[in-house]
């Protein structure tokens, strides 16, 4: 998708002026995801001790991703599979169009994958002539929409009911209403549209959530089973993953599990796992007949040479956006590009440009939620604030907000002349006359008192207080 | 390392906001840690923890402060600041000067004797009863996310505020979600801000309690900037001006009497 990082502050305002999108939120927010995380968090007593086995085995098959992507790869082939590598965004896309052209393939369906995503296979594929249907009901919804997912785990959380009815009609029913808008009917409608796809296509399109190396097993979890159609039903397989993906056992990858599902959605475990080891064997009687893993680079071994490594353990588990107060606020859309919330803004501006996301960083006040639940531990806000000096060395941002910030710290640094001019305007306007406490308007803080009142000094500063009490510091 | 026979001599790192804005609270630390059987002093050098330029990515002119405080500071038992986000600045230090030779070790001691004010009267000096203190009001805490997250600050307050005569704490919903604040945050981004904020207020109002209280003075200024805007009757203050018995003065950004 293109991005639109750069328009963030408008996307953000149209977002929080958006009552329908606002309602979407609201409801998500309130007895959502994050209420169901401290449920089945709650309810098991290890899991702060789990947290740490799963950053340790992260970090292990970071550490040695080389040898484990090689062992990963080497037991794909053994089990009669095909390995490809690719390096960027592009060549992922006409591997894996090729990979379509040799099935002879015209219908693609594919399970929800955000490494899809991330490299545009979809309008790809599209422009490589063939048919791509989602098969995630939530990222169904936003296919027919024409948008891209506002969530990682939920792709149409910004979408109401009635927008979801609305939606169906237009595209199943040509514009009339045949059935009462309720879960239950468009669950079951698009039930019905997606078994035709499942049957028609020739090639099925899965991510992966886990590789595990020793075996070259893909792990996949969803909600649906809509992977498992997408996989067993058309005669290629094609699993599209990114490197940081790999983790040495299936002790690893069960070890993971436990804490996806949990983080993600308050499962115990998601309600279908699946664990995938090649194509169709002798003598079986369903699944692929051939299958592909395509394996994407796209910056990743750039970020694991350098000080954002850690970002490469995320298991997109979606559980910092759900507990991100900026992101309930104005939802994923605002941010411009395939990852939002707080995972997003540290790998948006790596993959789009620190200058084109300059706002992702920023946006963010630091409260340290998501860190406080990520599951492999990622140390997002000092991540963002790292990105946030990258950006000061390069001079981007707003050249007032630098210069004000400069001039403070210039001030701050010379104590002497610091506290004779907070001395002065505090006792200055401590004697104005008048009794407000606070200002409705002051032209360099407009920002502030577009919605707050500004407290304003009452009394002389501390330091010129303690001062005058000659209770001094023998300095 | 603090000689425990004599009693701990502490440095009090007002705080710039505090210093300017909200001073009580400079002097209900003194008081707090003066009844707590600490010898105070306030350095004279000092004036911002560095935390708007650590947070804007200006990592030299954090390092300066960083620096200037530390000389300022260093030669105490403990550094102790009504702050959960300053203090967590302080306990920064070492990762932001890790990189200086000359000051790596001194970031490392001055991090080390850093306190916010409630937890080292609970969890250093372990005092177990406050100077009588009344204060007739129903309250609601709001826990700042600095103090919460990187300093484990929740139930310290409470534990203390438990000991105020006539005072009623009711818990909000959402207590650990953020204000809205964030420093440059909500002047940069004041719609989002805005909008934090007036969730927190929300949910603040629907405790029905006289006063909002917390341990930051940014979150404090925001809060009750938003209530006084939208003529909320809720007060807001420091929760040092309420173990201190200094509550004679107007709330945060009331008008004066
Ligand atoms: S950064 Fe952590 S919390 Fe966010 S999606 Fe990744 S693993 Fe989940």
């Amino acid at each position: 998708m293109k991005p639109s990082s750069h328009l963030f502050k408008t996307q953000a305002a149209a977002a929080l002026a958006d009552p329908e999108l606002q309602r979407a939120l609201r409801q998500a927010t309130t007895d959502g995801f994050a209420a169901k995380r401290a449920a089945a968090v709650a309810a098991f007593p290890e899991f702060e001790a789990l947290r740490e086995r799963g950053r340790r085995i992260k970090d292990h098959a970071l550490r040695h991703l080389d040898v484990y992507l090689a062992r990963f790869a080497a037991a794909v082939e053994t089990n009669g599979g095909r390995v490809h590598w690719a390096e960027d965004a592009a060549t992922a896309c006409s591997v894996i169009l090729d990979i379509c052209r040799q099935a002879g393939a015209a219908k693609v369906v594919k399970s929800k994958t955000m490494v899809g995503e991330e490299i545009g296979l979809n309008p790809a594929l599209e422009a490589g002539g063939l048919e791509v249907v989602e098969t995630d009901l939530g990222e169904y919804i936003i296919q027919l929409a024409g948008e891209p997912p506002s969530h990682i785990i939920a792709p149409a959380i910004h979408k109401t009911r009635e927008q979801i009815g609305v939606l169906f009609d237009r595209h199943h029913h040509g514009g009339r209403a045949v059935r009462p808008h309720t879960v239950p009917n468009l669950v079951d409608e698009a039930r019905h549209v997606l078994r035709g796809k499942f049957l028609e296509a020739e090639v099925g399109i899965t991510g992966a959530n886990f590789l595990v190396a020793e075996t070259g097993t893909v792990v996949l979890v969803t909600n649906e089973g809509n992977a498992d159609l997408s996989l067993t039903l058309p005669d290629t397989h094609i699993v599209v993953a990114g490197i940081e993906k790999v983790v040495p056992t299936l002790a690893d990858a069960t070890t993971l599990l436990r804490l996806l599902a949990r983080s993600a959605t308050g499962q115990e475990i998601t309600t279908y796992t699946t664990f995938v080891t090649g194509a169709r064997r002798e003598g079986e009687t369903d699944g692929p007949r051939n299958y592909h893993v395509v394996l994407v680079d796209n910056g990743r071994s750039r970020m694991l040479a350098d000080e954002f490594r850690e970002m490469l353990r995320c298991i997109r588990c979606g559980a910092c956006m759900n507990h991100c107060p900026v992101y309930s606020a104005i939802g994923g859309h605002a941010y411009g590009w395939v990852y939002p919330g707080p995972m997003g803004s540290v790998l948006t501006p790596r993959m789009i440009g620190l200058d084109t996301a300059y706002d992702l960083p920023n946006a963010c006040t630091l409260n340290g939620r998501c860190r406080s639940v990520c599951p492999v531990q990622i140390p997002l806000p000092a991540l963002l604030r790292r990105l946030r000096e990258q950006q000061f060395e390069r001079g981007l941002g707003g050249k007032p907000t630098r210069w004000a910030l400069r001039a403070w710290a210039w001030l701050a640094r010379r104590p002497r002349l610091y506290q004779a001019l907070t001395g002065t305007v505090a006792g200055l306007w401590s004697r104005l006359p008048g009794k407000r406490g606070a200002v409705r308007r002051l032209p360099f803080a407009a920002g502030w008192t577009a919605s707050r009142d500004l407290p304003t000094p009452t009394d002389p500063t501390f330091l010129s207080q303690w001062r005058q009490k000659g209770k001094r510091h023998h300095d | 390392m603090p000689d425990h026979s004599s009693p701990p001599r502490v440095a009090v790192f007002v705080t710039c906001l505090a210093d300017l804005l909200r001073p009580q609270v400079g002097f209900a630390t003194v008081k707090l840690l003066e009844a707590a059987g600490c010898r105070v002093e306030v350095p004279t050098t000092q004036t911002c923890c560095g935390q708007p330029a650590y947070n804007s990515g200006d990592r030299a002119d954090a390092q300066a402060l960083a620096r200037q405080t530390i000389a300022a500071c260093e030669e105490f038992d403990y550094v102790v600041l009504p702050s959960g986000s300053c203090a967590g600045m302080l306990r920064q230090y070492p990762a932001l000067l890790a990189d200086d030779p000359a000051w790596a070790a001194r970031a490392r001691g001055l991090a080390d004797k850093t306190y916010e004010l409630v937890s080292f009267l609970t969890d250093v000096i372990r005092l177990d009863r406050l100077p009588p203190v009344r204060y007739h009001r129903t309250v609601t805490y709001h826990d700042a996310c600095s103090g919460l997250r990187e300093l484990g600050i929740r139930e310290q307050p409470r534990r203390l505020l438990a000991q105020v005569e006539g005072l009623r704490l009711v818990e909000m919903r959402d207590t650990e979600v953020c204000c809205g604040f964030g420093g440059t945050f909500c002047v940069k981004y004041p719609e989002i801000s805005a909008r934090l904020a007036t969730d927190k207020c929300a949910a603040i109002a629907a405790t029905g309690a006289d006063e909002v209280l917390a341990g930051d003075l940014g979150c404090l200024l925001n809060i009750a900037g938003r209530l006084r805007r939208d003529g909320s009757p809720v007060k807001a203050r420091h929760v040092a001006e309420v173990l201190a018995g200094l509550t004679d003065s107007p709330a945060i950004g009331e008008d004066r009497a």
